[in-house]
């Protein structure tokens, strides 16, 4: 009986989420991916089942390439942010002593994200343009003749606005961990003779394993589904997949954008299980 | 529904004293909700003095979104117009998903022949709208003058007409029943910055001419883009094209081949999607060669920036658009939107789109609105006696000036192909990926 009631009673207190991820998850997933099997023209979307969609789009050569420069991309990001956010998270962590100083430098850090992700973006292009601060600064130093072309409208403008939006995203997990080692344990490294560095790989790396998942699954999913970083940034001249599905659905060809949104999104999920299966993040929870 | 109900119970209300107090017309609405909304369906002549209170929604790209255009519509029409400013993707969709968020569509003519077939809108009778006889030759039968020559692409007249008011087909010869009353166009060329090229630019070719690399520009909305591409092409000889507005899958392979090649080779700067990217490429010094549109290039003038916009001799990449009605329309918010349309071609709209440096679609109309000097200087070509005023008051070109390209005769005689959407879109969307993507 009494198993009976907690049984009844603990389905009764899932079901108000399950209804909000069936109705604004479960239900728009697989409209997306009944309407990836459809068919299409100039103006409208046709019912139908056909594999044409996905045909050309794993048969192509242009979607190769653009995943190619979205993992670029997305491996890069994840690099810069991983060092950076993890010599800031150390830094708060174990370098400032006072719960005070490291809320205002935490505070510090979040500062950035109080203004739009896309003014932040736009503000590097007369920073880094042909005639811009940088290149001006550069000539009028004589450090350099010509301007540097490379620094806007290429891969590097990408990642590094990429970098500089999402580095917050690897600090703030990574800088968690870091806070629940028990500092006991660094002391007894200390006291069995490991240095400052060995220190570092043996026992913080290790416990902060969980926090460094948790932000590269945020840089990874969010770098992977771009789009207006890299059309600002590239100039229009780079694609990546977010990029493609948006000109798809620019272009009324929902069909084709359903269906490129859907191998994201296992290409996604699948790093995502991965990670997972390096990384017990429950750990973190 | 609270839309609707709001409408009517404002066309119950709207004794002039109510409409012109702002602060009661908020509660009364409200309040008469209830009264209003039943009350009206019994007496439908009330909508003759109403059409003051008639609201038209119009929605279109940004070029003849003017809002001293919905202003004058208030003064002299009485009813407000609600204008709402997309990019030219962004409004196909719009009127082809969401008929029933627009009243008046604006849009290009190539965007027409996809969007019209989808039955959202309805053509316009044009016994009804007494300027009709005013509208450009080149609107009807596709020939700016007899002897003129039609050209490729999507030429305004193929999508103008349909066979009758039901009808989604488009019509080989004018009818009664058009689709777009014509609003807005003009002719694109190359822009240039003549303060940092130094040599004569007169072909489409010189965008690829390896003396610009790193410094040139292409828009990147695919259907316009690869015309600018296939002139280019054509120009260098490298590709010779049955109808630039309607490649075959051979053509686009080709064309794309090519610009892929340039891409690789660094000859393109950035891409450009918006108004405002082409003018900024262009005023920062980042592109000083690229297709561009006329008031683009006076936007960059505006800023004190040397920029000209550079007729060349293959000729010119035009484009159009038009105002049409959408198929939910009627009674009198119908009327209203006539009344709008007509008025459209009555010249005060022209005339503003003259000096704008687009050309009004009954330049007859507009001529009477505007000064000798104006009307010599924008349509026949002749040295400017004064300054030339923008419409907002602003010198855009000093005394003595005269026009980039000539006369109007000159500028739309010589076009060599209209924006259009091909047979093999699908392919050529997919190959202009491949083109970005490389």
């Amino acid at each position: 009986m009494a198993f009976d009631m907690s049984k009844r009673s603990s389905y009764f207190l899932i079901s108000p989420m399950a209804l909000i991820f069936a109705i604004f998850l479960v239900v728009p997933l697989l409209t997306i991916i009944v309407v990836s099997f459809w068919d299409y023209d100039e103006y409208r979307i046709l019912p139908d089942f056909i594999f044409e969609n996905y045909k050309y789009l794993l048969g192509s050569s242009v979607t190769w390439q653009i995943y190619l420069n979205t993992f670029k991309y997305a491996a890069l990001t994840w690099g810069f942010t991983l060092l950076i956010g993890f010599t800031v998270a150390y830094f708060l962590a174990f370098h400032v002593r006072s719960l005070t100083w490291q809320i205002v430098l935490f505070m510090l850090c979040t500062i950035p994200f109080w203004t739009s992700n896309i003014i932040r973006m736009i503000s590097w292009i007369p920073f880094l343009g042909r005639n811009g601060l940088l290149n001006s600064a550069l000539m009028g130093l004589g450090i350099v003749d010509e301007p540097l072309e490379f620094l806007l409208f290429s891969d590097f403008a990408v990642v590094l606005a990429d970098v500089h939006l999402y580095t917050l995203f690897m600090v703030v997990p990574i800088f968690n961990s870091m806070m629940r080692i028990d500092r006991s344990l660094i002391e007894a490294a200390r006291d069995a003779g490991a240095s400052g560095f060995e220190t570092l790989r043996h026992v913080i790396v290790p416990l902060s394993k969980p926090g460094i998942a948790i932000g590269s699954i945020f840089v990874i999913t969010v770098v992977m589904g771009d789009f207006i970083t890299v059309r600002l940034m590239s100039g229009g001249q780079s694609a990546s997949v977010g990029l493609q599905i948006s000109n798809e659905i620019g272009l009324l060809q929902y069909p084709a954008a359903a269906a490129s949104a859907v191998v994201l999104l296992v290409t996604v999920l699948l790093i995502v299980t991965a990670l997972l299966r390096m990384v017990d993040i429950r750990k973190e929870l | 529904m609270t839309t609707d109900n709001s409408k009517t119970t404002k066309n119950l209300l709207s004794t002039k004293e109510v409409t012109r107090r702002g602060f009661v017309k908020g509660a009364a609405a409200t309040a008469g909700v209830a009264i209003g909304s039943g009350a009206i369906t019994g007496f439908p002549t009330i909508w003759a003095q109403n059409i003051k209170d008639v609201t038209l929604r119009q929605f279109g790209t940004g070029v003849s979104n003017i809002n001293a255009v919905a202003d004058k519509v208030k003064e002299d029409l009485g009813f407000t117009l609600q204008m709402t400013a997309l990019d030219s993707d962004a409004v196909a969709q719009r009127a082809v998903t969401q008929p029933k968020s627009f009243d008046i569509a604006d849009i290009e003519y190539w965007i027409c022949k996809k969007v019209f077939p989808a039955g959202t809108m309805q053509p316009m009778d044009t016994t009804k709208l007494k300027n009709y006889q005013y509208i450009s030759k080149l609107f009807i039968d596709g020939k700016l003058t007899p002897d003129s020559e039609i050209a490729q692409g999507t030429a305004p007249h193929t999508v103008g007409f349909v066979e009758g008011a039901d009808s989604v087909e488009f019509a080989s010869a004018p009818t009664q029943w058009m689709t777009l009353v014509p609003t807005i166009y003009n002719a694109d060329t190359l822009g240039i910055r003549p303060d940092l090229i130094e040599r004569p630019i007169n072909s489409w070719a010189d965008l690829l001419d390896p003396a610009f690399k790193g410094k040139a520009s292409i828009l990147n909305i695919p259907s316009i883009g690869i015309m600018d591409a296939a002139m280019v092409c054509e120009a260098m000889g490298e590709v010779t094209y049955g109808d630039k507005g309607n490649m075959t899958q051979e053509e686009i392979d080709k064309t794309i081949a090519i610009m892929i090649d340039a891409k690789k080779a660094g000859q393109f700067r950035a891409f450009w999607k918006s108004f405002d990217e082409s003018v900024n490429l262009m005023a920062s010094g980042e592109v000083v060669i690229q297709s561009m549109w006329s008031p683009a290039v006076a936007a960059v003038r505006s800023k004190g920036i040397a920029c000209k916009y550079q007729p060349l001799k293959e000729g010119y990449r035009a484009w159009g658009g038009g105002i049409g009605l959408a198929k939910h329309l009627t009674g009198l918010e119908l009327e209203a939107a006539y009344e709008y349309i007509d008025w459209y071609l009555s010249g005060w709209v022209g005339a503003y789109l003259n000096r704008q440096g687009y050309y009004s679609a009954a330049p007859a109309t507009a001529q009477k609105f505007m000064s000798e000097d104006e009307w010599g200087f924008w349509m026949e070509g002749k040295e400017a006696q004064g300054d030339i005023l923008s419409p907002d008051g602003k010198v855009m070109e000093k005394a003595g000036a005269v026009r980039d390209g000539g006369s109007y005769e000159e500028r739309m005689g010589s076009v060599a192909c209209w924006n259009s959407v091909m047979d093999e879109n699908k392919h050529m969307v997919r190959k202009w990926n491949e083109f970005i993507a490389a």
